[in-house]
């Protein structure tokens, strides 16, 4: 039985996230069969590109109704950068619907002077939680689109210039990161070993 | 507070990482992936892999050595290098490069820029041009790592290609590129007032005072070969020096 099953839907950093997790001594598994996302006891959504893609690949493969029902049965669920934006209700980006696991909606980021957010920037926590327990941290970034800190589910936010971003988010077993933690140096390896060993209430 | 990202550039030609002056006079620096790994470890915030060589024999092994370089690495890899169309990009990303440049191919085909950033995000399309001055003070993008002038001037070109959907440009000077004279900083002041996505400077760097100075122009990245493979400074050495200038450095 794999620590972790990485959801496969055709998005990118599928690979660097595999060995990212395998540096932290995890056993990954990696697919695009909604069966074996049932089954699976803890799971991650990669993700790199566009949001209307990535959403309109979960749900032909079936993979979005799985995930919804994983979340539904309480299983820790990560999902990284657009990984993240398809946990919502909405993005804007393609103006597409999103899993709906977290209330909200994806907007292009206003308020930064340039456009892709990408660098390593803070990660600053907001509440105490067993994923936020290293921060602050500098995290790897790569991105246009976000949500804003005043979501119900912000856990940490991240400013760029006059935006405030929620950079991570959590409801129940359902968290995101809008970062790369595969990316992301000792930042990210501390949240992949967080992730791995959360046990949500 | 976001921070400026410095980017140790391997040009990778048969195998080997490689450095010449002006493009030319090619000399052997060493095993890639060791390279990458090195420089990671010194702290670099981002691995620049730009293959020199053309053929398919040489793309299969540039994406053999991306897979192995992006496993192995935690900081973000952008590769470039004879990227011709869509499937390059894909197979790169795929390879597991966060980002890719593309440079000739954008200025024969503009449009490439537009499939490629709506099919994998702007967040991951590099547009790398060449520039040169003209007699008449006009930077110029040339092509084909140097050889073939386009007549476009640069910052009309870097304009258009943002438009297309390029989510970050990497901006060589050419008349500094291997000369450790310093960057072209009327050129990144140029661009940066003209376009509003992140800019990289690239070409020129002789020690830590250059970088920091093409930093405090206002650049979010800058890029250097030469001071690293020869070991004239460390990553960290190059970090220390933007923060003494209170730049904000990882």
């Amino acid at each position: 039985m794999p620590d972790v099953l990485i959801v496969d839907y055709g998005g990118g950093n599928v690979r660097s996230l595999t060995a990212a997790l395998e540096r932290c001594g995890a056993r990954v598994a990696v697919s695009a069969d909604p069966g074996a996302v049932a089954g699976a006891e803890r799971l991650m959504v990669a993700g790199q590109g566009a949001a209307g893609a990535a959403m309109a690949a979960l749900e032909s493969a079936g993979l979005a109704d799985a995930l919804r029902d994983a979340a539904g049965r309480h299983v820790p669920i990560l999902g990284v950068c657009v990984g993240l934006q398809v946990l919502f209700e909405r993005s804007e980006e393609d103006d597409c619907a999103g899993l709906g696991l977290l209330h909200g909606t994806v907007h292009r980021i206003r308020g930064a002077a340039r456009l892709p957010h990408l660098g390593w920037n803070d990660v600053e926590p907001l509440q105490e939680h067993p994923l936020t327990r290293d921060l602050p941290a500098v995290a790897y970034f790569a991105h246009s689109y976000a949500v804003t800190s005043d979501i119900p589910s912000a856990l940490a936010i991240t400013r760029i210039d006059d935006a405030t971003i929620a950079s991570m988010v959590v409801r129940g077993s359902v968290a995101g990161a809008q970062f790369h933690p595969e990316r992301s140096a000792e930042a990210g390896r501390q949240l992949l070993t967080r992730f791995l060993a959360w046990e949500p209430a | 507070m976001l921070r400026r990202r410095i980017i140790p550039c391997l040009d990778v030609s048969g195998g080997r990482v490689v450095k010449g002056v002006e493009f030319v006079n090619l000399r052997d620096c060493g095993e890639p992936v060791d390279a990458a790994l090195r420089y990671a470890e010194q702290g670099a915030d981002e691995i620049c892999w730009l293959n020199i060589t053309a053929g398919d024999e040489a793309w299969h092994e540039l994406l053999a050595q991306v897979e192995d370089a992006g496993t192995r690495i935690d900081v973000p890899l952008t590769v470039g290098g004879g990227v011709s169309d869509e499937p390059h990009v894909r197979d790169l990303l795929g390879a597991g490069a966060d980002k890719v440049s593309i440079n000739s191919a954008a200025l024969d085909r503009p449009d490439l820029v537009a499939e490629c950033a709506e099919r994998h995000g702007s967040q991951c399309i590099v547009v790398a041009i060449d520039a040169r001055t003209r007699p008449d003070g006009v930077w110029e993008a040339v092509a084909s790592g140097g050889r073939r002038p386009t007549g476009r001037d640069a910052v009309a070109w870097a304009v258009e290609a943002v438009e297309r959907g390029a989510g970050e440009l990497l901006v060589t000077s050419m008349d500094q590129d291997g000369t450790q004279s310093g960057y072209a900083i009327d050129l990144y002041a140029r661009l940066l007032d003209a376009v509003d996505v992140p800019i990289i400077a690239s070409g020129g760097a002789s020690g830590p005072a250059d970088i920091a100075d093409v930093l405090e122009a206002g650049v979010s990245a800058a890029l250097a070969a030469s001071i690293f493979h020869d070991a004239i400074s460390t990553v960290e050495e190059v970090k220390d020096a933007c923060r003494a200038r209170n730049l904000p450095m990882r």
